[in-house]
């Protein structure tokens, strides 16, 4: 009965086709590290900040004169309602922990090189809708920590040639942030993560054109794939169970370690709290904003350095396949950045000071060095590994590589295959 | 001119193409403005962008803080010796005379919000302390120190009687 059911849709849509191309008999390089568990982590965590959400939603009230309030009745009245908060609220710092290391496996195994620049790009185009997403998320609780941090990134919009104080007003509904700011922000919350689904689909589109990058960096000409279903589904689950445990921990032992202890404080637009940070997953790009010390200066920076990872692609000159994994001085390159970027998210979170703005400065300059000499290190990195003589087992992956891809010429020639 | 003349007539397809495309784009455009305008401030927002203060009750050396448009307005009603003081200075680093940033000598009428990022500053001694950042302002609401750029912000306001002041309209 249940393959009578299948036959019957299948003549009308391609369901079995579908699952067995996309998913079940997927190709996926059979050497792929946990590292390529972080795309799959993302998913799970934006179904689940869509299901606590939706559920949230139920019970929280967008008003300025209620909301703060709402959300102490979710805390203490509603069933379980401390628990879909704090998953939601700690799901937000998981989302952006996940997608960090997603990119920074990225960034080490130069996945974003031709073929997958437009992968590349889809996922930047989802890091800025989710940061959007958190950043007016935020705003829902309606504490001081919410209230003053709309209130200096709404302002940032003030560097907008000409029109900025017009901008800042259209945005907010209001001359300050107010109740007319609230309602907007909730609305687009709950819209946003649609937009992400829907560009989560072309990043999958994306994905399953080009398909997965693997550790060694050459595609090994299409033989060592495994089917997608049981392998990978196996090792996404295994590793699910990893992020489980952790999230869990924070969830149940620890959820306020992650929410500003000055947010427990109805928002005041008459005063503001003596020390004003963002989350933690603003840090460095705050930290960036306050280096520069003209207003619109720090305003580009910080929008550059988000966006400055699209350019990677033709940033990096080199040819030499595997990303750091071959690559000694793109490896020292990439720990280094990761280096600066926590010290730009420790700069970000304290208070300012004569010092501390000095290592902000630097620490901004290493950030913009690295790409902007990116071209002209990878360019002369892969000079000296010519000269030098590659590695061994590089050197086989490559040969092994170009035989195997002129056999599959010669036999598309003769017409044995596709 | 038969039918078939006027099918094979491609420059005549494509005037009609381009017109239909820029009539439909100007009709697209034009509805997007009333969704573009909604999110502007709606008409009880605007009725609060002008507020009226009774200065009676203020003693010399005394502030008071109004909302004005949802943001702290510093209305500090200044000593002989605070109006001598802050006329000897030009300020900080954005110098301007005090008697350029007041209607009458006596009241200080500044927007309290610090020009730095937006934190609102505590009087303290003379002028005001911004525990953001460490701004200070004089009596006469000037940066005296950094990181502000600018001078609080004097908002449009006048005097309807000797003392009651209209904030919103100069």
């Amino acid at each position: 009965m249940p393959h009578r059911i299948i036959n019957w849709i299948d003549k009308r849509f391609p369901l079995t086709s579908f699952v067995k191309h996309e998913l079940t008999g997927y190709p996926t390089p059979r050497n792929l590290s946990y590292w390529w568990n972080f795309g799959f982590l993302a998913g799970f965590v934006l179904v689940l900040q869509v299901a606590t959400g939706i559920f949230l939603a139920m019970h929280y009230k967008a008003d300025i004169a209620l909301s703060f309030d709402s959300i102490q009745h979710i805390m203490r009245d509603v069933n379980y309602g401390w628990l879909l908060r704090y998953m939601h609220s700690t799901g937000a710092s998981a989302f952006f922990l996940v997608i960090f290391i997603h990119m920074a496996r990225t960034l080490y195994y130069g996945s974003y090189r031709a073929p997958r620049e437009l992968l590349w790009w889809t996922g930047q185009g989802l890091l800025l809708l989710l940061m959007a997403t958190a950043f007016m998320g935020y705003l829902l609780p309606w504490g001081q920590m919410s209230f003053w941090g709309a209130t200096v990134i709404t302002n940032l919009f003030r560097a907008t040639p000409f029109i900025g104080d017009e901008v800042v007003i259209w945005l907010r509904g209001d001359y300050t942030v107010g109740d007319a700011t609230l309602t907007r922000f909730f609305a687009l919350h709950y819209l946003f993560p649609f937009l992400i689904i829907g560009a989560v689909v072309v990043h999958l589109v994306a994905l399953h054109t080009v398909k997965s990058s693997n550790p060694s960096g050459i595609d090994l000409a299409d033989k060592d794939n495994i089917p997608f279903h049981p392998y990978f589904t196996a090792k996404d689950f295994y590793g699910l169970g990893v992020f489980l445990i952790v999230y869990s921990v924070f969830v149940f032992f620890m959820p306020d370690s992650l929410i500003e202890p000055a947010n427990n404080i109805p928002a005041n637009p008459m005063q503001t709290p003596t020390h004003i940070v963002p989350e933690w997953y603003f840090l460095p790009f705050y930290a960036i904003l306050r280096s520069v010390p003209s207003m619109v200066g720090g305003v580009v920076a910080m929008g550059l350095s988000v966006m400055i990872f699209a350019f990677m692609p033709y940033l990096d000159r080199s040819r030499i396949p595997g990303g750091a994994h071959y690559r000694p001085i793109y490896r020292i390159l990439f720990y280094t950045f990761v280096v600066d970027m926590a010290v730009l998210g420790y700069i970000g979170y304290i208070p300012p000071t004569d010092m501390s703005i000095v290592i902000g400065q630097w620490a901004t300059l290493a950030y913009f060095g690295m790409f902007l000499m990116l071209p002209f290190i990878s360019k002369l990195e892969e000079k000296w590994m010519r000269k030098r003589g590659l590695p061994a087992e590089l050197q086989t992956l490559i040969e092994s590589e170009a035989k195997d891809k002129s056999k599959i010429m010669h036999r598309r020639r003769k017409g044995d295959i596709a | 001119m038969s039918d078939g003349s006027v099918l094979d007539d491609s420059g005549r397809r494509n005037f009609l193409i381009k017109a239909t495309s820029v009539v439909g784009g100007a009709g697209v455009a034009a509805t997007c403005v009333p969704f573009v305008a909604s999110m502007n401030p709606s008409s009880d927002v605007l009725a609060k962008a002008e507020t009226e203060v009774d200065l009676s009750e203020i003693t010399p050396g005394a502030m008071r803080t109004v909302a004005w448009q949802g943001k702290p307005v510093f209305i500090l009603r200044r000593t002989p010796e605070q109006i001598a003081a802050a006329g000897a200075s030009a300020g900080g680093p954005d110098p301007e005379a005090d008697v350029q940033r007041v209607k009458n000598p006596e009241w200080l009428v500044v927007i309290g919000v610090c020009t730095h990022m937006g934190c609102v500053p505590n009087k303290e001694g003379p002028g005001w302390v911004c525990h953001c950042h460490g701004s200070q302002y004089d009596d006469s609401g000037r940066v005296v120190r950094g990181p502000a750029p600018k001078n609080l912000e004097v908002p449009p306001y006048r005097f309807v009687a000797e003392n009651k002041i209209v904030i919103g309209r100069a």
